[in-house]
């Protein structure tokens, strides 16, 4: 308990604060990417932007789990829900994520699939033991911190030897994610990066040199709580000032250069690269997700169900993949606010907390018109 | 609520009996129940009549009626169970109007197959609630559902009060310029109920606040502030309640995180779970607005009263066509505290 406070101290934040204005320069530009929705929604939630000076510009990047689904994966959970009559399950985020026709998994729910929020990797697998008459299909999605959950019960469901089972594997990479911003034109007006937090638990600060190295860009990795972003933000701004680029580590007491190797080996036993992926935003990246080994395969339902991948393209009015890459801000987008909100999201970014569009939504849409005081 | 026999019946087995559908037939075991186990513990001269309604003594004033249903899982948990619960939840609903409560009237429907020492134990804590808060319930009913129809038990209770005279309060009557006070922590009847749930232990457990309100607010209306408006913020919490009474009365509000209080452990298990205390349901709270010269006064009279010890003035009521909630965060930054979108869920990141 002690440990939140010690995170969320005002006056801390005060001084942070006056330090970063302090030793900003005057004519330069700091334009910095959080790469996680964690960070964005803290960033959003604790106001922080309030808290910086104008030379720098946080920039939302792609790391929100259903924010870079793209509607043609999301179109399969729907498909084999509604036709395949098997038990859909996943992470509740999920179930607001629009896709084709108007359909959602929560809308497909409403007209008879069997469609379930889970909290856990477990109590997916638990639905298939509770249920051996039918199939039970777990979408899976995330960054690498939700990888391993996926891979202990893929192993479980293995030992156990579990017919009724099986997973549809979404599980994206950060770095392959930054590579492709990099790429991108946006990349080239980045000055520099707040690393992921729970991500490089996982993956270890070693992946993320390539960025500091190879491209001359600036990552400090940082915690989710309000404080560490603080402090990223200042460290960013002293390397930029030194003309460094370097990987630094904000988030100490849980990150370290080799990350988790346990979690690791889990992870390659069970999943391999794929080929390619589409992201929602960034378009089909190769090397840039995982699906099952082979020795995993009666557990892969793509495989199982022969689903077959087709791109479909978002709303036209959808800003979602300039955002995800970094090129706009919510309130560019149309119909922010207007015909996309939370309760009706048109894009994949309205739908989690941790997308840049709810999350401006959510706490900072009064910045978009002038409020009187009292 | 007939009479029942002369001779000797063989009372409810109430350690090991349990609800079957012929309680709720209104047939002699029926009223073998509510005999035994309601009047009993309930008991008052109106309930005593036996009558299908409560003949109740004339009253001076406007009336106040309000009515809510309770549906809680677990039925039990620290600091009460749905039988007090919903005394409460009532009480204050009437009470928040600037009435004073009168007469509560409580509706069950049972799960066939509920224990009946449970049933026992709801009814009692309901008894006292009433008996404490001096707000007797004067008729009822009970229903019985077949298994899996039903969730244990759920109640319904109606209560009625009399207002006081040249009293009008309501959510439409806010104003640019006054101030919002709080009675006292946020979260923690949600949370006792969420932790139990998720099974989350803590040292000291989270201990609902439920309670009824009647004598704080008869309190703070007494001392004679101009209060506009009191709102109990119970199922959506803070944040609920003052984004409701911003759009009726067609403004908006600046809180101030650090003066609202939390306690540590629901602080903790909120975070947690992905949660933001500001949402989180509360059944001993309230939300007073009033006009800026008579805030510190009232806040006064609160502390005095021991549901308002930890009361505070979280924030002011602001002109604003969008009727925007924002608030001040501990770290000194703004944002929106928003009308909630679907249920809060965790976060999987
Ligand atoms: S406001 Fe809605 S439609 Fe526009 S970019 Fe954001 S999510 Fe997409």
């Amino acid at each position: 308990m002690k440990y939140i406070d010690e995170f969320r101290d005002g006056e801390l934040a005060k001084t942070i604060s006056t330090n970063i204005a302090m030793e900003v320069c005057a004519d330069k530009n700091y334009n910095l990417m959080e790469f996680c929705g964690g960070h964005t929604h803290a960033i959003s939630r604790y106001g922080l932007t309030d808290l910086l000076p104008a030379q720098i510009t946080l920039i939302h990047g792609p790391g929100c789990p259903v924010c870079v689904l793209p509607i043609g994966r999301v179109d399969h959970a729907i498909k084999l829900a509604l036709e395949q009559d098997v038990i859909l399950c996943t992470y509740g985020d999920c179930l607001r994520v629009p896709a084709s026709n108007g359909l959602s998994l929560l809308k497909a729910k409403a007209r008879g699939a069997d469609v379930r929020m889970v909290y856990s990797t477990t109590d997916a697998l638990k639905l298939a033991q509770q249920h051996p008459e039918k199939q039970v299909v777990f979408f899976a999605i995330g960054f690498e911190t939700t990888t391993p959950p996926t891979a202990v019960i893929i192993k479980q469901a293995q030992a156990l030897a579990l017919k009724n089972f099986s997973v549809i594997c979404n599980h994206v990479l950060t770095p392959a994610a930054m590579h492709a911003i990099l790429a991108n034109e946006g990349g080239a007006k980045l000055h520099g990066f707040v690393g992921p937090a729970h991500v490089s638990t996982v993956i270890g600060s070693r992946p993320y040199e390539v960025f500091a190295y190879d491209y001359k860009k600036p990552v400090v990795i940082a915690g989710f709580e309000p404080l560490d972003v603080m402090q990223a933000i200042l460290m960013l701004v002293r390397q930029v000032n030194d003309g460094r680029a370097e990987v630094e580590n904000e988030f100490t007491r849980a990150v370290t250069r080799e990350g988790n190797l346990k979690a690791q080996a889990l992870v390659d036993e069970v999943f391999e690269l794929r080929d390619e992926f589409e992201w929602r935003g960034l378009g089909t990246i190769s090397n840039s997700a995982l699906k099952l080994r082979s020795a995993f395969a009666e557990f892969d339902a793509e495989r199982r169900f022969g689903l077959q991948y087709q791109s479909v393209p978002d709303y036209k009015a959808c800003e979602c993949g300039a955002i995800l890459r970094g090129e706009k801000r919510p309130q560019q987008c149309k119909i922010f606010g207007t015909v996309c909100t939370p309760e009706n999201p048109v894009g994949s970014c309205m739908v989690s907390s941790e997308g840049a569009c709810a999350a401006h939504y959510t706490y900072g849409r009064f910045k978009d018109v002038a409020v009187m005081a009292a | 609520m007939g009479e029942i026999k002369a001779s000797y019946v063989r009372p409810l087995d109430i350690k090991h009996g349990r609800v079957d559908m012929s309680h709720g037939s209104g047939g002699r075991a029926m009223a073998q129940l509510i005999e035994e186990l309601f009047t009993s513990a309930l008991g008052n001269e109106y309930l005593g009549q036996g009558d299908d309604g409560a003949v109740l003594p004339q009253v001076r004033g406007r009336l106040v009626m309000a009515t809510d249903s309770h549906v809680v899982s677990p039925l039990f948990f620290p600091g009460g169970d749905i039988g007090c619960l919903s005394v409460h939840g009532t009480i204050n609903d009437v009470a928040v109007m600037g009435a004073t409560p009168l007469y509560l009237a409580a509706s069950f429907i049972l799960e066939e197959g509920f224990p009946l020492a449970d049933l026992k134990r709801i009814v009692e804590s309901m008894a006292l609630a009433a008996h404490t808060a001096g707000v007797p319930v004067v008729t009822g009913d009970t229903k019985v559902v077949e298994q899996g129809k039903g969730d244990g038990v759920f109640i319904t209770t109606t209560g009625i009060g009399v207002m006081r005279d040249n009293l009008a309060l309501s959510g439409n009557l806010a104003q640019a310029g006054d101030k919002i006070l709080l009675s006292g922590t946020l979260g923690d009847h949600g949370m006792a109920i969420l932790s139990q749930r998720e099974g989350l232990k803590f040292d000291a457990p989270i201990v609902s606040d439920t309670a009824a309100l009647h004598g704080l607010i008869a309190c703070m209306l007494d001392c004679g502030a101009s209060i506009r408006t009191l709102r109990d913020p119970t199922r959506g919490g803070l944040a609920t309640t003052l984004n409701e009474i911003a759009k009726q009365s067609g403004v908006g509000m600046m809180l101030h995180e650090s003066a609202i209080p939390i306690n540590k452990p629901v602080e903790a298990a909120c975070e947690f779970l992905g949660l933001d205390p500001l949402y989180v349901a509360n059944e001993g709270k309230l939300i007073a607005i009033c006009t800026a010269e008579d805030a510190e006064r009232l806040l006064a009279v609160m502390r005095a009263h021991v549901q308002g010890q930890q009361a505070t003035i979280i924030g002011e009521v602001l002109a604003d066509t969008h009727n925007f909630v924002q608030m001040t965060t501990k770290m000194g930054g703004r944002r929106i505290v928003d009308w909630l979108t679907g249920e809060q869920l965790p976060r999987i990141c």
